[in-house]
């Protein structure tokens, strides 16, 4: 890693006139801004937070333990980005998951490995037609996978368009997919439209393989393993680049704020500016066109083109103001779905959790952890959710990374990251109680984690827990949606976010989107805000 | 037929992959799960404990040891202080080399040198003169590599060595465990990181020792496939690899003089004379025709080379051996690449290679031969500065 003297960032801009103004100093605000002054622009981020990253950040919130507060695995970060922007050099370091763990109450649970004899003998003592079809289940999913890499990478293709260079772009994408075998193509149709339970239900008769295999199709959405929609995602775990190989997910060392902190370190190595503890308080539109940012202090600072890392809803509705825009317009954004319904918990621990099915540290827990027992749980949990309620006995998706990143935690202790599904921004009782229902919402997490480690409750030595309203207050993110606005696909490609926007460029002149509401969406990819920083880079606006 | 090292008791139980391969006439793990990964990724965010033990070590005492040992290698050691080790090499008459390792000052006449090979002969050949003894210890030490950036936090919690006091190349016996060792701020994988030696029937408590100590820090016993990355992102050669001893070539073209391997910052040629010091001196005056030189080889060529047959690219994840030829841009062969690896942590694919001088100098782009799909085609590579990797914490 490359060491400076100076600072990364400041809390005052140096300037009152910039090229350009990134608003939110997120891992797709950084990626954006490093391109840009990678091309020679002045650029300027400015964050309301104190520390970088947005919901891609690190922050050690009890002594010696960092935790990766809300988003805690990279997978789908760009491997172009990387080599573009130099950020093995800026301290970006990804160590693959080694495997996927489903603890149960009865037997030792089921283990997928990246080894596949492994992982087939696991499978065999359930299923032993499954174990066989998984490999040709992988097979699949990888050449659709290939496909879908086309999309993540280019700008999505408008199919109302008949400007040559769309038509060329979508006769692209269709050859891509002519090339595939038949049965492929009609494969990714089913995927498109099908439930994830249906879905793997063409491939697998055993229950226990299949319901950790489709909570990935309901991660960040407001949707039950049984809705239609959400088998698609289940892609995204083929899609996963780490060292040029289709695999899936890594930790990030340090945390995940490291990624972010290497995007910004390769920003500022390119002349980029970056404050923190600057709020933004609305983005100043004059005759339609964006002129810069007035800050919270009052200060005013004036650009070229100014971008929005925040969601849609943030960037419209509350930072330029309805009376900015179009009825019609607005009317799409407030339709744009976000529907939070998910949270995290953050575990310090004094010793490793112990869990009962499979006693002891070994590798079974240097990888995923799913508390995914049966369809019927999480159709239990997804009921709760529906009526207002969180899951008393929620999915949830464990991670120990300080088992393989000593960092970030002391010797012997550890971090435990839970994502929790389902915890419904809009509980019953309204949204704004849940600062009252945190504490049993957390309780209920731990307690269930408990049911498979007997002992958790007494090594823990301080917890956080983030409700999707957390989510809102302190990360700016519309009713707690970890990616900007749901991951259906009604709300993808060309649909991302409203139809007709989905380049990066808004309504309002001067004024961008670069980040996880824009295509191809959330997670911490990167691509969001490389592709708005080539897009705008090809205009004449800067 | 391979014999145990003296860790073997612990390591063969640990082998849960039975991947074993002979070094030096030893039974060593090369990964001890079916992957080496956990294991680099250990020695590179953690702490990795690799049985280095099948080294040739000898033990060099007298009166005349320091001579000794500056007359027959290219390094006046007699300027190392007590406690010191340095790294060189040694050559025959002719200049070419015969082997690398590391020279320890123990005491005043007091030195060891470890080697690749068996070396205990030819030593003997050159002592007549000197009042000197050699000992080949090699199957009485057993050692262990611990590395990696919590190398020295492992150490501290279960050693009395003065750590904090430990220079880059230097070293001090201690206590670890309740067993006396000698403990050296060296390694092969070019990060912070430390060498234990110890008596080999005092082995095991040793591996106990800094097993329980480490597993806080989340040190896993590492081998040879992970350590090959690690050297070669840290830009070290191998003999047998990247050179041929010059025992063992057939024809000159097969040898290497210091100044090609890179290693003429070791050679200190103005002093008394020493085994190869004519050749040598004239080799630097005339400059060396071939160069070791570090290469990145250039990936979106590569990945266009797969995306031609419709498929991803494919790194291959451990580190390779089987040379590749080396080519002009465009034009004729101009060297070869002995040995290379994917790097997970610079996320680039890197290659040591031996090429006419002219074409060594950093920044030249050459061209690299690679097969994809039964095809043998050619990628660009850069040479670039060695090593690869270069942590600061290595030295500080």
């Amino acid at each position: 890693m490359e060491t400076t003297t100076e600072p990364l960032t400041s809390t005052q801009a140096s300037k009152r006139h910039y090229d350009a103004i990134i608003v939110g100093g997120g891992h797709n605000g950084l990626v954006c801004a490093a391109y840009l002054a990678k091309a020679g622009k002045d650029v300027l981020v400015l964050e309301r937070r104190h520390v970088l990253g947005g919901a891609a950040v690190s922050e050690e919130l009890y002594p010696g333990f960092t935790y990766s507060v809300c988003s805690y695995v990279v997978s789908l970060f760009r491997p172009h980005i990387i080599r573009d922007l130099d950020l093995a050099k800026h301290g970006l370091d990804l160590i693959p998951l080694e495997a996927s763990f489903l603890p149960l109450h009865e037997g030792e649970g089921l283990c997928r490995w990246s080894d596949p004899h492994l992982t087939r003998r696991e499978v065999e003592r359930f299923s032993k037609k499954d174990a066989e079809t998984l490999p040709e289940f992988s097979m699949a999913m990888s050449k659709l996978a290939r496909t879908a890499k086309q999309v993540i990478d280019n700008p999505a293709p408008d199919p109302t368009s008949l400007d040559p260079r769309e038509l060329i772009k979508l006769l692209r994408l269709g050859k891509d997919m002519q090339e595939l075998d038949p049965d492929l193509q009609y494969l990714n149709h089913k995927l498109m439209t099908m439930s994830a339970v249906d879905f793997l239900d063409l491939w697998f008769e055993n229950e226990t393989l299949k319901s950790p295999m489709s909570v990935s199709g309901i991660i960040g959405t407001f949707l039950g393993i049984r809705s239609p929609g959400s088998a698609y995602v289940l892609l995204h775990h083929y899609m996963g680049e780490i060292d040029g190989a289709f695999r899936s997910w890594g930790f990030s060392r340090g945390g995940t704020g490291q990624v972010s902190l290497s995007c910004a370190r390769a920003a500022k190595s390119f002349g980029a500016e970056i404050v923190t503890q600057s709020p933004v308080a609305k983005i100043e539109v004059q005759n339609g066109r964006a002129k810069g940012v007035v800050l919270a202090n009052g200060d005013e600072l004036t650009a070229k083109v100014v971008i929005s890392g925040c969601d849609p809803r943030l960037t419209f509705m509350g930072l330029v103001g309805e009376e900015h825009l179009d009825g019609e317009f607005v009317k799409q954004i407030t339709r744009y779905k976000f529907r939070g319904s998910s949270g995290k918990v953050n575990l310090a621990l004094d010793s490793l959790p112990d869990f009962a099915c499979r006693p002891g540290a070994g590798p079974h827990l240097r990888g995923d952890i799913a508390i995914a027992p049966s369809f019927e749980y999480l159709e239990r949990a997804y009921d709760e959710a529906k009526y207002g309620d969180f899951s008393s006995r929620p999915y949830l998706n464990v991670v120990i990374p300080s088992l393989v990143d000593p960092t970030v935690a002391p010797p012997g202790k550890h971090v435990v990251s839970c994502f929790v599904q389902y915890a419904p921004y809009a509980i019953k009782e309204g949204p704004e109680h849940w600062p009252q229902r945190r504490e049993a919402f957390g309780d209920a997490v731990v307690d269930t984690l408990a049911e498979y480690c007997p002992g958790l409750h007494d090594k823990i030595l301080h917890r956080q827990v983030l409700s999707p309203w957390d989510l809102e207050q302190e990360f700016g993110l519309t009713e707690g949606n970890i990616f900007h606005g749901e991951l259906s696909l009604e709300q993808l490609l060309f649909l991302r976010p409203v139809a007709g926007w989905s380049r990066y460029k808004t309504p309002v002149k001067n004024l961008w989107m670069c980040a996880s509401g824009t295509h191809p969406g959330g997670g911490i990819m990167g691509a969001p805000g490389e592709l708005a920083a080539k897009s705008l880079l090809s205009t004449r606006e800067l | 037929m391979p014999i145990p090292t003296p860790f073997h008791e612990r390591t063969a139980p640990l082998c849960t992959s039975l991947r074993w391969k002979e070094w030096a006439g030893y039974y060593a793990v090369c990964s001890f799960d079916t992957s080496h990964e956990r294991e680099y990724y250990a020695l590179r965010h953690a702490a990795g404990l690799i049985d280095v033990s099948p080294l040739f070590k000898y033990e060099v005492t007298g009166p005349d040891a320091g001579a000794f040992l500056a007359h027959v290698t290219v390094k006046d050691v007699r300027k190392l202080a007590v406690g010191q080790s340095t790294y060189l090499c040694w050559c025959d008459d002719r200049g070419f080399v015969v082997d690398d390792g590391t020279v320890t000052r123990f005491e005043g006449d007091v030195y060891r040198l470890t080697a690749a090979e068996p070396s205990w002969a030819w030593l003997l050949r050159y002592a007549r003169g000197f009042d000197v003894e050699i000992e080949d210890s090699s199957g009485r030490i057993g050692a262990l590599s611990l590395q990696g950036p919590f190398a020295r936090r492992v150490l501290a919690d279960c050693c009395d060595a003065d750590l904090a006091q430990m220079k880059f190349f230097c070293g001090q016996r201690a206590d670890l465990g309740g067993t006396s060792v000698w403990v050296s701020r060296t390694g092969y994988t070019g990060d912070l990181g430390y060498e234990v030696w110890a008596a080999a029937d005092q082995a095991l408590p040793v591996w106990d020792a800094l097993i329980d100590a480490g597993r806080p820090h989340g040190l896993e016993p590492a081998a040879l496939d992970a350590m090959d990355i690690t050297r070669v992102e840290a830009g070290f050669i191998m003999n047998g690899v990247d050179y041929f001893s010059a025992h063992h070539c057939m024809i000159d073209a097969q040898k290497s003089t210091p100044y090609e391997l890179g290693l003429g910052w070791t050679v200190q040629l103005e002093r008394d004379p020493f085994v190869g010091q004519a050749a040598l001196q004239a080799e630097k005056r005339r400059g060396p025709s071939r160069k070791l030189a570090g290469l990145v080889v250039d990936w979106d060529e590569y990945e266009a080379m797969f995306n031609e047959h419709d498929l991803p690219p494919d790194v291959c994840s451990h580190a390779w051996r089987d040379g590749v030829p080396v080519y002009a841009k465009g034009g004729r062969q101009i060297g070869k690449a002995t040995s290379g690896a994917w790097s997970p942590l610079l996320k680039q694919n890197l290659a040591l290679a031996d090429l006419e001088a002219e074409f060594a100098a950093v920044g030249t782009k050459v061209d690299f031969e690679v097969t994809v799909e039964y095809e043998r085609r050619r990628v660009t590579a850069t040479v670039s500065r060695k090593p690869f990797y270069d942590p600061e914490r290595k030295r500080s």
